[in-house]
């Protein structure tokens, strides 16, 4: 259809309202995450309160029993259980952790730093891979495209584990280069970023690959080479603009899989983080850490796909329009 | 998105772009690997006639030799031998959560597709709080509440895996569902069911064996990592990812116990992935 | 004239990898302000020839000349960079859709300016003033605020007028168009032909590269027909069209159904598909003896609601009546209502206003439980044949489908001696070969596809056809062919078609009865034969002045 497309209303009260139906959303979700985990840990066999403090195998004393009792409400009924959580997750307070004796919310917020930075390194390094793979196998003929796809599959197929541990098997032990452990200092970082970025560059590589090649056949590139645009600018310009979009709309999954990453990579590298306090209080069965870091992570995916469409919008100017 | 759905969405696009022709070496050889994988499940003795429990404490951290090909481990267990005795559990374990995830994500997409607006909202609304838990996350959840284990990390994967089967099987219903052929068979006069039945169905249900091919690869790498993380078998099970767990403590010496379990993850992730987009694009291309 | 034609061309030919060439050999030159026209079919080689004038044929392309002149100058074994300075300066090239020829995320002053930015030394302020004076040019309104838009906020016309403004911002003495005006409605049409003549006065010299005949008549000089890679026939426009000598031409020129008498053919017999008898001539459309009314559109209102809420009418009181064995052609341009008002007549949407009635009887407004074991009486031809097609059946399955359920099991494999004989009739009817009985929709030629659409539509035995946009997708001669194949269904069964096309020339020559349509509503309706000779409405005195005809 040839229908003029309308002018669009870009003003202010119609921006709000979108942002927010998208709050309204957030907010949604994070009442529907709190109520999912509530209610999966009364799904723990036994008494509630022994589930707090670790699981039917623990020796919890009958005093400390008693205290989570109270704490919890454990003795109200279900409902006003439900609600009074509801009402200190809202207040920001996350519980105690009676297996590290102390409180949840500042020592998950001390854990967030270490694994943003993981995540947001490897999603950028992830993404400088994918960009110069994608470049370089468009431009070097059939072969350089074989080989191109052929490297983003077997790298997406690696596991975090496999991979952190022949990094260290290679990096650390035969070459010495970089540490094993990762604790402060950029030397440690390598490695970890390292294992969380090559699986992303896969996808991304591959997405942006295909993306690139349609673009490229695409008639607007033929206009522009016809208008005289050399090759850097057919990319620059054009090309890449277009083949970047279904990679952004992905960083959003991106992310959320570094941060599942995150737990193996923590845990292999003995780096502190959020990561590695999941693994260890899903272990241990320290509830209240595991409800404050599957929180916390919810927060920080749907803060990170609004993101993601900002970018997407900022990028594809289509997307203000309507 | 869920990992599942990045993994069809490459597929599609891959499969725009390619030209219909003869086998491709890539293809040939995951078809070769399939195979071998195959038959080291089902008989593992044929490829590796050795017991993959049996230990020689004489022999242990033997490097990869003549004799021990992929080395062996701490109690002397040929590595080689448990790795492909191991296949069985692999595949075992990938298809069974595959087939709990699909069946749950089948469920749930034709309840959002078929049943109406109300419920198509509402499944929507679930689904979208499932995936604010994203990858491996729903699955710790999981293990929290029913502890550890093989049986439980199974049920675990297959359940965090579900939500990314129920939206593509949704966006696949509905886009069959307003397509051109579709009405045109109620131009024919063909009643609602027989549409259903002849037309919709089978359109939205062909991509599912690709699905279950990508998502069986995807699976095994996931259950591999919860049993590293001691969340699924435990050692000495010769399971790829137990065996990874074990060879973590020898590391600095013994690479090999950690290196060829991981190398066969990876070779069953990439053959479901390189034998799923062929069986699409051939589907597509027909 | 050699010494300045802006193009000199001798001996071009084209190949790409190890298959045989595309182009082969090629010659021709194009004065200033001339315009040559190179008429083809798809995979004639017509636009692989356009873009090896551009050095664009491909990476992996082998393009040789003998001679290969732009502006007196060769450039033959040019390199990048050379070709770089050439391009958009001495030669410069128009799409056919300018919703995919503009980059869709730029907004369209930056696509033009890019011209300015790669051959000029101006400054942006310079450029930004020049850009708006090219979009004056071009006959852009009110070129000062469309320059911050994005191609798809523009109509098809205004892209099309800001594509061939970056074309032709550095004035290049060549204009290559590439099927300029396909995409377009027809009254959009001709002022873009219009846009293209007036540069061509100017001193430019155009080559118009396209399928259409008729659009090429109205401003080529000279014409090229082009089939398999060669140029069969060339000459002055009014020579070539006039009286072709070659066989191909004189078919593609014979495809053409404008102007020609309802029921004359448009496709020679002799196809080898074709096995049918010689025909009786056409019956004499005769005004004053109508059969019956079998379809009856009452007072029809249908409204859509916009993504902002608010609803549109797309179809907005409509009436019209279908006569017994005669053909009802609705025309109209993109976004008239057309395709609603076939929905609304097959009963797939429910009118908010109005009936249908089929044979007398109420249509739309009864329960599609009642309306089903009708739905037979009244079959569809769809323009988009394979989408209308479930991808995963073969052509056997789809046909003994439509047959009824009764006949075939599931799979529709195990068929019956007797059904089988009658999918063989309905081939035959349709002049298809039982070879594409196993074979699916995707392996299946344009034409071939739209003849199973046909034997579907017909295997009901209906009274009535539905076509909407029948042959728009398809190449003129194909086109002609599945023209004449609906006026012989038609003739043999006695059946009753709504012709449903933004093409004036093919309703003019396959109706007997028009209703024009515009924004929803019929403007004009009558008599073919008036309503094109004699228009009463303005907008049908426009549309019809706007369509392209041979040496019209």
């Amino acid at each position: 259809m040839a229908e003029p497309v309308a002018p669009t209303d870009r003003s202010g009260p119609r921006a709000l309202g979108r942002l927010g139906v998208r709050l309204g959303g957030a907010v949604f979700v994070l009442w529907a995450v709190a109520s999912v985990t509530f209610f999966a840990v009364r799904l723990i066999p036994g008494d509630p309160a022994q589930a707090v403090l670790g699981g039917p195998g623990s020796q919890a004393s009958p005093e400390a029993l008693a205290a989570v009792t109270a704490e919890y409400g454990f003795d109200q009924p279900v409902f006003t259980q439900y609600l009074v959580q509801l009402g200190r997750l809202a207040t920001g307070d996350l519980g105690r952790s009676y297996a590290l004796n102390m409180e949840v919310g500042p020592l998950v917020l001390a854990q967030l730093g270490g694994t943003l930075l993981l995540a947001v390194l490897a999603l950028g390094l992830a993404w400088m891979i994918a960009l110069a793979l994608a470049t370089w196998s468009t431009r070097g003929g059939r072969v350089a495209a074989r080989v191109g796809s052929s490297l983003e599959i077997v790298a997406a197929a690696m596991p975090h584990f496999w991979l952190a541990t022949s990094l260290i098997v290679v990096f650390s032990i035969w070459l010495g280069a970089l540490p094993p452990i990762s604790t402060g200092g950029v030397a440690g970082l390598v490695l970890p970023v390292l294992t969380l970025a090559i699986p992303l560059a896969g996808f991304l590589g591959q997405i942006m690959r295909e993306s690139l090649m349609i673009a490229l056949e695409s008639p607007f590139v033929l206009s522009a080479r016809a208008r005289g645009e050399g090759e850097r600018g057919v990319r620059w310009i054009h090309a890449l603009r277009h083949a970047s979009l279904p990679a952004i709309s992905l960083s959003g999954w991106a992310f959320g899989s570094l941060i599942s990453g995150a737990v193996v990579v923590e845990t292999i590298f003995a780096r502190p983080g959020l990561g590695r306090t999941l693994l260890n209080a899903v272990t241990l069965r320290d509830v209240p850490v595991v409800i404050g870091v599957v929180m916390i992570v919810a927060v920080a995916y749907i803060l990170m796909t609004l993101l993601t469409d900002a970018v997407s919008r900022l990028v594809d100017p289509r997307l203000r329009l309507s | 998105m869920s990992d599942l759905e990045v993994q069809a969405e490459l597929a599609v696009r891959s499969s725009q772009s390619f030209r219909p022709r003869r086998l491709g070496v890539a293809e040939g050889v995951a078809g070769l690997l399939a195979l071998l994988l195959l038959i080291a499940a089902v008989a593992p003795q044929f490829l590796a006639p050795g017991d993959p429990l049996v230990i020689d404490p004489l022999a242990a951290f033997s490097p990869p030799t003549f004799a021990h090909g992929f080395g062996t481990d701490e109690s002397g267990r040929d590595i080689y031998t448990r790795v492909v005795h191991g296949t069985q559990y692999s595949l075992v374990i990938g298809i069974a959560a595959t087939a709990i995830g699909l069946g749950l994500g089948v469920m749930l997409g034709t309840l959002a597709g078929m049943l109406g607006p109300i419920v198509d909202f509402t499944v929507n609304r679930v689904l979208e709080v499932l995936f604010a838990f994203p990858g491996l996350l729903l699955a710790l959840l999981f293990i929290l509440v029913f502890g550890p284990g093989v049986a439980t990390a199974t049920i675990a994967v297959g359940l965090s895996t579900a939500p990314g089967y129920a939206r593509i099987i949704r966006a696949q219903l509905i886009a069959v569902r307003g397509a051109a052929f579709v009405e045109a068979a109620t131009v024919l006069g063909r009643t609602r069911w027989q549409i259903l039945v002849r037309h919709i169905l089978p359109n939205t249900l062909a991509p599912l064996f690709v699905l279950a091919t990508l998502g069986v690869g995807q699976a095994i790498v996931w259950a591999a990592t919860l049993s590293y993380l001691g969340l699924g078998a435990e050692p000495p099970t010769a399971e790829w990812g137990a065996m990874l767990s074990a060879g973590r403590t020898y590391i600095t010496s013994a690479w090999w116990m950690s290196f060829f379990p991981g190398l066969f993850i990876v070779l069953t992730a990439v053959t479901a992935t390189v034998l799923g987009r062929s069986i699409d694009r051939r589907m597509r291309h027909a | 004239m050699s010494a300045t034609a802006a193009l000199t061309v001798h001996n071009l030919r084209v190949g790409f990898g190890a298959t045989e060439s595309v182009v082969n050999g090629v010659s021709f030159e194009i004065a200033p302000g001339e315009c040559l026209a190179i008429v083809g079919e798809s995979g004639s080689g017509k636009s692989v020839t356009a873009r090896s004038l551009l050095g664009l044929a491909g990476g992996n392309a082998r393009v040789q000349a003998d001679r290969l002149d732009l502006g007196g100058r060769s450039v033959l074994g040019l390199t990048d960079r050379a070709w770089q300075s050439r391009r958009g300066k001495d030669v410069g090239l128009v799409l056919q859709d300018a919703l995919v020829s503009l980059d869709p995320l730029r907004p369209i002053g930056r696509e033009i300016a890019d011209s300015l930015r790669l051959h000029t030394t101006l400054g942006a302020a310079a450029r930004a003033r020049r850009v708006v004076e090219l979009l004056d040019a071009v006959g852009l309104p009110d070129p000062a605020q469309q320059v911050h838009k994005l191609s798809g906020q523009l109509s098809g016309g205004e892209r099309q007028r800001a594509l061939i403004a970056a074309a032709i911002a550095l004035g290049p003495p060549l204009l290559i168009a590439d099927e300029p005006t396909t995409a377009l409605d027809v009254t959009v049409q001709a002022q873009i032909l219009a846009l293209l003549e007036q540069i061509k006065l100017s001193g430019t010299a155009l080559l118009l590269i396209s399928h259409d005949l008729a659009v090429v008549s109205r401003i080529a000089d000279r014409v090229a027909v082009m089939h398999n890679g060669r140029f069969i026939e060339s000459g002055q426009t009014e020579q070539v069209l006039g009286s072709p000598q070659h066989e191909q031409t004189r078919r593609m020129v014979a495809a053409v159904p404008a102007d020609k008498p309802r029921g004359s053919r448009l496709s020679p017999l002799d196809s080898p598909a074709t096995q049918t008898v010689p025909r009786s001539p056409a019956p004499a459309p005769n005004a004053t003896e109508q059969g019956e009314i079998v379809l009856e559109a009452i007072g029809l209102t249908r409204s859509f609601r916009r993504p902002d809420g608010s609803r549109q009418l797309a179809v907005d009181d409509v009436s019209f009546a279908l006569h017994r064995g005669s053909t009802l052609g609705i025309v109209g341009e993109s976004g008239s209502g057309k395709t609603t008002t076939a929905r609304l007549m097959l009963a797939l949407l429910k009118p908010e206003q109005g009936e249908v009635a089929l044979f007398g009887r109420p249509w739309s407004s009864i329960a599609e439980k009642d309306r089903r074991g009708q739905r037979p009486g009244i079959g569809a031809i769809y323009q988009d044949a394979l989408g209308s097609f479930d991808p995963r059946r073969s052509v056997a399955e789809i046909l003994a489908d439509a047959l009824g359920p009764a006949l075939t099991n599931s799979r529709g494999s195990r068929r019956s001696p007797q059904s089988l004989a009658r999918l063989t009739t309905l081939l035959d009817e349709v002049e298809l070969a039982g070879t594409v009985l196993p074979r699916r929709p995707l392996e299946l030629s344009g034409g071939q596809r739209q003849r199973v659409g046909i034997a579907r539509a017909l295997a009901g035995r209906p009274e009535i056809l539905i076509c909407d946009e029948p042959v728009s997708s398809l190449d003129v001669s194909v086109q002609a062919q599945v023209l004449d194949l609906l006026d012989d269904v038609q003739r043999e069964r006695g059946l009753s078609l709504i012709f449903i096309s933004h093409d004036l020339g093919v309703v003019q020559h396959i109706s007997d009865e028009v209703a024009v349509m515009r924004s929803g509503r019929i403007v004009e309706s009558g008599p073919a034969a008036r309503v094109f000779a004699a228009p009463q409405h303005p907008y049908s005195v426009q549309l019809l002045s706007a369509v392209p005809r041979l040496l019209g």
